[in-house]
């Protein structure tokens, strides 16, 4: 047991997958409710909660310090809601505004304090996911590194919060004033969130740093949002693709020799971009695929309701010809030619030398567009 | 040093200078992103800044700025270009968006950063000073580079100023004149990639949202006209960043980044708080003085009707009494009126409480605010 915990690489992976995992937990809340840009004012001006708390307590990690840097995280939320509350700013704008100058102070006071706390403005930034295995706990009997516990402590507060308020999170996330009138409290629920994901940036910021946090929260949930309407989907694909990027992130930094945390972070990029490009059914291929499938269908639409158009008229002869389908219907004369054969291949349309005539089938799909209130005989 | 030591010293001035370009810049372009709503916008270009400063280096393979500064401009742009496809051709939203494309870029940014690590040293590269910012490392051939991209941006901006103001401010009426409302739109967002590339050696990367935002944020508050928004925004800028830039140069070990901003964030409060017309205090001020008003018209058009009822023109009235009446204590009400000359104090038995009576003028006070009330109220 204790060789495995005292393996490196073992080590770095398991935070990497509890960083994820707790990250991932959240973030779908924040993006369906599009407050996505929190978890951006959160991470950066956690810095000054931590830098903070380690001036009162003078610890850096411990549960303490976790929920004493995380209110910072919530004091941004409040003061962000305080200044938009004026009036004189936008949303945005207050957003952009609170959390530079809280991160600003953080990283003066690492300034200035920066011989006293082991944390500089580097691992602030990049954190040292690669290192997390030298600083260990004591934990029943066993060597543990102390990201790790703390990580897998927030992953499982995370999912216990997630679970238990499953329902509710649901109702205030796609209806909050429906949530409010159920008395759910959407309001305090909100906040709960944020402190928890305050507390995990916290917890996450030895690892992966204020930053590269941003896209644990964000990118998998996103991606996950891509590929699925469900919310248990989005939250458990979320976990799914955040775990992917850690392992396939931890591979490519050991084989190229760079950051581990800002690979992991990295593929989780990677993966949004499959998720985006390549999903089945929002990714821009598919709906590439379905659009073009949709021209052909048209095509084949229009030629048979041309057909059937023209069928009892005298100008049958003039119109109900393969010519026509370029002089009358404006293809080119390559485009008809793969019009006619594919509703031939389809059985819409027969040829008779030059003239174009309707099979049954073909005429049921005119029929069906031109008098649609005959169908299904509603 | 003395002060004139100071006013003197070269890198001093060279320091000023940069942080004037600066402020000129992220001033004009923050002003539109601002009235724009596209506060954070500013926030993820800062970000996206990073892998093309190392990507400026590798390419150039020193650390040799107009590379670097390229390098940053062609990743911000590319980070604009990946929020507009996102939220243009996928469901994500703008704030999901903007999250994404910050954080994935900058987790591509530190992954760079190592790669350049390994080769050398980037601390020796003097990458590390991006992050953020080291005013005294700007040299005077830096200035030239800065204020030539400062130069381009204000002949842009000036050379379309009505088609971007009637973007920024009615982009539908903009579109029915035939403009090319996305082009111009476009433009504006990659031009705030020019302001980081400006800030990137003052502010750094991490922070340069705050310079797009804090002093456009700060200047709207004292005026409502484009123009004056925009030159008082880079004036701002210009005095935050020198404040900002000299403090740090002064060598107290203090990154200039965070000074700049907690400058521009100073500018920004002050402004919310006590601009004229828009300030918080003033409007706060003003409520004050107007419930306070309220409340005498009040205590005086009670004390009429008591006297009315009475068929006593001089009927004094008790103090206890009135606070009764309006359910608050109207001592300070009372003494406000005695000294504009409403009311005066009556005469009483010894232990009873203060009586007041209405004055001629308070009389005709009270009658003007019945008669306003009309015969409905009391």
């Amino acid at each position: 047991m204790q060789a495995i915990l005292d393996n490196p690489a073992l080590m770095i992976v398991a935070t990497g997958l509890m960083v994820g995992a707790a990250s991932a937990l959240l973030g779908p809340f924040l993006i369906l409710r599009r407050n996505a840009m929190l978890a951006d004012a959160i991470s950066h001006s956690i810095v000054f909660g931590i830098v903070t708390v380690w001036l009162i307590t003078g610890a850096v990690a411990g549960p303490v310090q976790i929920a004493g840097a995380a209110l910072t995280g919530v004091l941004t939320v409040v003061l962000t809601e305080l200044v938009a509350g004026t009036g004189r700013v936008k949303h945005d704008a207050a957003i952009g505004l609170v959390f530079p100058a809280l991160f600003s102070m953080g990283v003066l006071l690492l300034n200035v304090y920066a011989r006293e706390v082991h944390i500089d403005a580097h691992t602030v930034l990049l954190g040292e996911i690669g290192f997390v295995w030298l600083d260990t706990v004591e934990l029943a009997g066993y060597r543990v590194p102390q990201a790790l516990v703390w990580m897998g402590a927030m992953a499982a507060v995370n999912a216990a919060f997630v679970a238990l308020f499953w329902k509710e999170l649901k109702l205030a996330t796609f209806d909050p004033v429906l949530a409010a009138a159920f008395g759910f409290r959407p309001r305090v629920l909100f906040y709960a969130l944020l402190f928890l994901v305050s507390g995990t940036a916290v917890a996450a910021f030895d690892a992966v740093g204020a930053i590269l946090f941003i896209a644990f929260v964000i990118v998998p949930p996103a991606a996950a949002y891509l590929l699925s309407d469900r919310l248990v989907w989005i939250v458990l694909g979320g976990v799914a693709i955040s775990a992917v990027s850690t392992l396939s992130g931890y591979g490519l930094a050991v084989a190229w020799d760079v950051s581990i945390g800002g690979m992991m972070a990295s593929m989780t990029g990677v993966c949004l971009a499959a998720a985006f490009l390549f999903g089945p059914r929002y990714g821009l291929v598919a709906g590439l695929h379905r659009r073009a499938r949709q021209a052909v269908e048209n095509e084949a639409r229009a030629l048979v309701v041309h057909l059937a158009t023209h069928e009892a008229g005298a100008e049958r002869q003039e119109e109900n010809v393969a010519a026509a389908m370029h002089t009358h219907l404006g293809w080119s004369a390559e485009r008809a030619r793969a019009v006619l054969a594919r509703s031939i291949d389809r059985d819409f349309v027969r040829r008779d030398g030059e003239a174009l005539e309707l099979t049954e089938t073909g005429r049921e799909e005119a029929e069906a567009l031109l008098q649609p209130w005959r169908r299904g005989g509603g | 040093m003395t002060a004139w030591d100071l006013l003197s010293d070269y890198t001093l001035h060279t320091v000023a200078m940069g942080a004037a370009i600066l402020g000129v810049i992220s001033g004009v372009l923050g002003s539109f992103a601002v009235l724009r709503q596209q506060s954070l916008m500013g926030d993820a270009l800062s970000h996206a800044a990073l892998p093309g400063v190392c990507l400026g280096f590798l390419v150039a393979g020193t650390r040799d700025l107009g590379w670097i500064l390229g390098g940053a401009l062609f990743t911000g742009g590319l980070a604009a270009l990946t929020v507009l496809a996102l939220t243009r051709l996928s469901r994500l939203k703008t704030d999901a968006a903007i999250g994404i494309a910050l954080s994935v870029f900058f987790a591509v940014g530190v992954v760079l950063l190592t790669v350049i690590q390994r080769m050398g040293g980037a601390s020796q590269a003097g990458l590390e000073t991006f992050l953020f910012g080291q005013a005294a490392a700007i040299l005077r051939s830096d200035l030239v580079l800065m204020g030539g991209v400062t130069g381009v941006a204000l002949t842009v901006v000036l050379a379309l100023w009505k088609e971007f103001k009637l973007v920024t401010f009615d982009p539908e009426f903009a579109r029915t004149l035939g403009l090319p409302v996305t082009l111009l739109e476009v433009a504006l967002t990659v031009m705030v990639a020019l302001a980081v590339v400006v800030g990137l050696q003052m502010v750094g990367v991490v922070l340069m949202a705050a310079m797009v935002i804090a002093p456009a944020a700060a200047a709207r508050q004292w005026v409502s006209r484009l123009e004056h928004m925009v030159v008082l925004a880079a004036l701002i800028g210009m005095a935050s960043g020198i404040v900002g830039a000299v403090i740090s140069a002064l060598g107290a070990g203090l990154a200039t980044g965070p000074l700049i901003v907690l400058a521009a964030s100073a500018a920004v409060l002050v402004s919310i708080l006590f601009a004229p017309g828009r300030g918080v205090v003033w409007e706060a001020a003003g409520r004050v003085r107007e419930r306070r008003r309220l409340r005498g018209r009040q205590v005086l058009a009670t004390m009429l009707s008591l006297a009315r009822e009475h068929g006593d023109p001089d009927y004094p009235a008790e103090q206890g009494m009135l606070d009764a009446y309006h359910r608050l204590g109207t001592h300070g009400v009372l003494e406000r009126l005695e000294a504009r000359g409403q009311v005066r104090r009556a005469r009483h038995m010894p232990g009873e409480g203060r009586h007041w009576v209405l004055t001629p003028e308070g009389r005709r006070e009270a009658e003007r605010t019945l008669a306003e009330i009309g015969p409905g109220g009391r």
